[in-house]
């Protein structure tokens, strides 16, 4: 076999760190255990997740017009609007909005679009240091490791090892080894960065076009303090973020959060719909939202492809994915891991890059199954696994690139086998006679499985025999 | 960047088939239906299922039950809305009460930060009412309450008219009529601060508060 891939290598690894896939699989067996309690009655569960595809189906269809509204609403409020085509634009902008501050420090919520522009690495290239606040975020920033779940960051490390990670950064602090004892240090920590900051940035989990609002959802406390004590508060995320209305958010909001961690809702649900006004006395005193695009409008181009837009990233999909669960998110080696990742990964980064994502699948269905607004991955990823190696080109940049020759004959033999009754008949009563001459290994398939064996009889043929008829 | 605008409206506009879909009413999510009777137990039950403090007073005046639950918490500085809605009450709650000042929020943050962030053991605010259904306190801050208060002291005591426990969020939106005046900073609070970042367990009092106290009255 052709030599392994970074991914094969990736999961090799993986495979091999017993006591990071034990750290994952318990969390994530947990988090499946909260989610179904959450939602104990099956026909309203079935109709919430009604309501969230028609929602997000909604706002897609009028995309274009709703951000238009949105920008408007925003501007109304006094939010600054700022459209980026990619993610050296948004970590220019927002660059250029710290250097407009004199800010040397940045506090950070908690933000996945912030990870997809990589801008911690670009603005310290800049001299500017972006502190993570949320404590998953803030332990993998000092461990120097990127997110191994869009919702739980850190959930790949055991409390022993965030203890010594605390102790060997912060060694004039007192060490501690249970959970609380933990918090308690990075609440020390962290406050101070909250007092000093210059400028807070955070993500959206939802934008309403109909009163230019950024809604943000929390449990900690950090993304409200990120958002109202530094004097600038940046919010950067994907232009597919966007509702249409006020009324749209509390279905979105009961299904986010119940498909991501079982709660009814987090500690903190923050609706932020502009700067400081005149007489109020906190809050920043400029608010700028970034919308960025990063290959979302050529998602949007696709009817099929468009269905990852609606994702509202509460990871549930990871979180019930059997290849997810075994491996973590560091494996996938891109910021978006999971089912998830896998459809959206590749359309950003190219097939020909990331297509072998598409074949870490055992296409199950949990994903589709569990997705709070019904978006079809296990459809999605077959999609992107035949986009891989179609011929006549396709929307997603890669396309065909993962073809190879012998593969296409072999499907091509299969094809023109199954077309022909008197051909697939005359390949059976082969197989069956000649079965001692089926191979006993193929390179790569039988390293981990066991080949089947033709039958001395086919299932056709005992089945006439019970009296079973052909048509 | 309003190129980038340009040719990202541009590119989802060109999409065919995307226009909306005239005249398409969503399925109406399901709602919660608690009766009137039964939201302040719910409101409860949510609230202390995430080691939120529920006391419910039987009266209007929070005063009585406030100065008991200040005074056992050791309280010295205690941060108020000097115009809000609570003023009177709180002033006439307090005065003359050994060991526990007053403070008010009454100048912007930029000139008080550190006492505000290191100097203040609690503060008191006022809400717009409450969820039953999710155990949450609606804030909508503004010069009076401003945002900070229920985000940086230690301890948050919030008082909640009982009869202003909606059964739902989507009921508060609808009666309160958050689409036609968002304010600057609206607010859910279902809880202290907590995080389950290190393995998923919960811990409580990560960057908020870490006591919240609810006070409802009749």
């Amino acid at each position: 076999m052709a030599s392994r891939s970074d991914f094969g290598r990736r999961v090799e690894l993986a495979l091999g760190s017993t006591a990071k896939r034990a750290n994952i699989a318990r969390a994530m067996y947990g988090l499946q255990h909260k989610r179904l309690a959450a939602f104990p009655d099956r026909a309203a569960l079935e109709s919430l997740r009604d309501a969230g595809e028609a929602i997000k189906r909604r706002a897609l269809a009028r995309l274009p017009e709703l951000l238009e509204q949105l920008e408007a609403s925003c501007r109304r409020n006094g939010i600054e609007v700022h459209w980026a085509e990619t993610v050296e634009d948004a970590n220019r902008i927002v660059l250029t909005i710290l250097r407009g501050q004199g800010a040397r420090s940045l506090i950070k919520g908690k933000s996945m679009v912030s990870e997809e522009m990589e801008l911690n690495r670009a603005l310290e290239h800049e001299g500017i240091e972006a502190l993570e606040s949320d404590l998953g975020e803030f332990i993998i920033q000092l461990a120097g490791e990127g997110p191994s779940h869009i919702i739980a960051p850190a959930v790949h490390k055991s409390r022993h090892e965030v203890s010594a990670l605390f102790g060997r950064m912060f060694p004039d602090l007192p060490r501690r080894e249970d959970i609380e004892g933990l918090c308690a240090t990075a609440r020390e920590i962290l406050r101070r960065k909250f007092f000093a900051a210059d400028a807070g940035l955070s993500g959206a989990n939802f934008l309403v076009a109909e009163t230019g609002t950024i809604v943000l959802v929390e449990n900690e406390g950090n993304g409200r303090l990120c958002t109202t004590a530094p004097g600038v508060h940046i919010a950067v995320t994907g232009i597919e973020k966007l509702v249409e209305r006020m009324a749209d958010i509390p279905p979105l909001l009961k299904l986010l959060t119940r498909s991501a961690t079982g709660q009814p809702i987090t500690t903190y649900v923050n609706f932020i719909s502009g700067p400081r006004k005149t007489a109020e006395k906190d809050g920043p005193r400029e608010v700028h939202l970034v919308l960025l695009d990063n290959g979302r409008s050529r998602m949007y181009e696709d009817p099929e492809l468009r269905d990852s837009l609606r994702c509202i990233r509460c990871g549930a999909c990871m979180n019930h994915c059997p290849v997810y669960v075994r491996l973590g998110g560091h494996a996938y080696g891109t910021v978006y891991p999971g089912p998830i990742g896998t459809v959206l990964e590749p359309q950003r980064t190219g097939l020909d890059r990331l297509g072998e994502l598409t074949e870490a699948s055992t296409l199950c269905g949990a994903c589709g199954e569990v997705c709070p607004v019904r978006i079809p991955l296990p459809k999605l990823i077959n999609r992107l696994r035949f986009d891989a190696v179609r011929t006549d080109g396709g929307p997603t940049s890669g396309s065909g690139r993962r073809r190879t020759g012998r593969e296409a004959l072999i499907w091509q033999v299969w094809a023109r086998v199954h077309r022909s009754p008197r051909v697939y008949r005359l390949w059976l009563a082969l197989a069956t006679r000649l079965r001692r001459l089926a191979p006993r290994r193929i390179a790569g398939w039988s390293d981990a499985r066991e080949l089947p064996r033709p039958a001395a009889r086919s299932l056709h043929a005992l089945a006439r025999e019970r009296g079973f008829c052909d048509e | 960047m309003s190129d980038a605008r340009e040719r990202i409206l541009a590119r989802l506009r060109l999409v065919p088939g995307a226009a909306p879909p005239a005249g398409t009413v969503p399925p109406a999510a399901p709602e919660a239906t608690i009766p009137p009777t039964e939201r302040v137990a719910q409101f409860r039950a949510c609230l202390e299922a995430v080691r939120a403090q529920v006391h419910v007073a039987p009266v209007a005046d929070p005063a009585p039950l406030l100065r008991r639950l200040v005074a056992e918490r050791g309280i010295r500085r205690l941060l108020y809305g000097a115009d809000g809605p609570l003023a009177p009450v709180l002033r006439a709650a307090f005065a003359g009460v050994d060991g526990t000042v007053l403070v008010p929020y009454d100048a912007s943050i930029e000139s008080w930060k550190e006492d505000l962030f290191y100097g203040i053991d609690a503060a008191v605010t006022s809400s717009l009412g409450g969820i039953a259904e999710t155990g949450s306190v609606i804030l909508w801050p503004d010069a009076a309450e401003p945002r900070l208060m229920s985000l940086v002291p230690p301890i948050h005591f919030v008082v909640v008219a009982a009869g202003q426990i909606h059964a739902t969020l989507d009921e508060a939106m609808r009666v309160q009529r958050w689409a036609e005046r968002m304010p600057t900073n609206a607010l859910l609070i279902s809880g202290p601060s907590k995080s389950a970042d290190i393995e998923q367990t919960i811990a409580y009092g990560v960057h908020g508060p870490k006591e919240l106290v609810v006070i409802v009255t009749a």
